[in-house]
């Protein structure tokens, strides 16, 4: 099946995002791309649970001085749902159902969008009222890579699903466009495979102590 | 390509197949979205609960988060569906070294 070949509703095969070359190489690739991110991601975690809690005096706040249960508890939802709503899209990528699918990516970016907001507001208090930041200690330094780096990632993702959206607004669905979609929707479920473990790791086992 | 599609014969039957068969997976879905959720909340109630000790707690949420990527990883991102065998061989690699260098790193502060 040719990838630009115009699609109707009867002609939309089952599996649109594996259909062309390209498209099947874009799958493989993605994954071992998300193989790596695992990697790294890792080695992230490795380091925030080495460095945890070390400060150079005892006057400076601790993992369990500084996060709270409410705050964490909005962000996890609201990744969490927003990883529903991108199931959603592709639900309607595969019934060759174009602005439904516009349509949840929109609210998908939304929710990220809200995750977003939160993550900066908590840092900035952080900073302000705790004098925690980047350069205070190496918990400091271990903390904003591993849970910035999860942000820069959300920034990423949002970009990416909006780009593709805008791009794509009067073209509607196609065999060459639907891999795109899928693979960054991929993208966005691997945040927030990577996400459930910074609250748990992070965030719970920080208040546990 | 075209022995992917569901082929009766009538274009017409085969799409309503294909739609019941994706509005069932949807319901999947989203039933293992609200486990999600509800793992979610269960892991929040446990850190925050005083009675429990670290030494069950940390464990215990671990657990929980390992089921609920489990989750994400075959129904979210489709992994439990066919020709996902190089996509699990590069995540389980990636999680594997990724484990290896969490061990190291811990048991490098802990001795």
């Amino acid at each position: 099946m040719a990838a630009e070949q115009k699609m109707t509703y009867e002609t939309w095969p089952a599996s649109p995002e594996k259909q062309t070359l390209e498209a099947k190489n874009k799958f493989l690739g993605f994954w071992f791309f998300l193989g790596g991110e695992t990697v790294l991601f890792a080695s992230l975690f490795a380091t925030y649970l080495a460095l945890k809690d070390k400060v150079p005096s005892s006057d400076m706040a601790l993992a369990k001085d500084l996060f709270e249960i409410p705050l964490a508890f909005i962000m996890t939802m609201l990744l969490l749902t927003s990883s529903l709503t991108s199931v959603y899209a592709m639900y309607h990528m595969k019934n060759f159902n174009f602005k439904k699918m516009q349509l949840w990516l929109g609210i998908t970016v939304l929710l990220g969008l809200g995750f977003l907001g939160l993550e900066i507001y908590e840092f900035n208090h952080y900073v302000h009222e705790f004098h925690h930041s980047f350069t205070s200690s190496a918990f400091g330094s271990a903390f904003y890579t591993l849970v910035g780096f999860h942000g820069a990632h959300v920034a990423f993702g949002l970009l990416w699903i909006t780009t593709l959206m805008i791009r794509n607004s009067k073209r509607g669905l196609s065999l060459y466009n639907a891999p795109k979609f899928y693979v960054a929707s991929l993208y966005w479920h691997f945040i927030d495979v990577v996400w459930v473990f910074i609250f748990t790791v992070v965030y719970l086992m920080g208040m546990v102590g | 390509m075209a022995t992917q599609q569901p082929n009766s014969g009538n274009p017409r039957v085969d799409i309503e197949y294909r739609r019941k068969k994706s509005a069932e997976e949807m319901k999947h879905q989203v039933i293992t979205f609200a486990l999600m959720i509800f793992l979610t909340i269960v892991a929040f109630v446990a850190a925050g609960y005083e009675g429990f000790s670290g030494w069950f707690i940390v464990p215990f949420i671990l657990i929980l988060a390992l089921v609920q990527v489990i989750f994400q990883l075959y129904y979210f991102m489709h992994m439990s569906h066919k020709g996902h065998e190089a996509p699990a061989m590069f995540l389980y690699s990636g999680a594997f070294v990724g484990f290896i260098t969490i061990i190291a790193f811990l048991t490098v502060i802990w001795w």
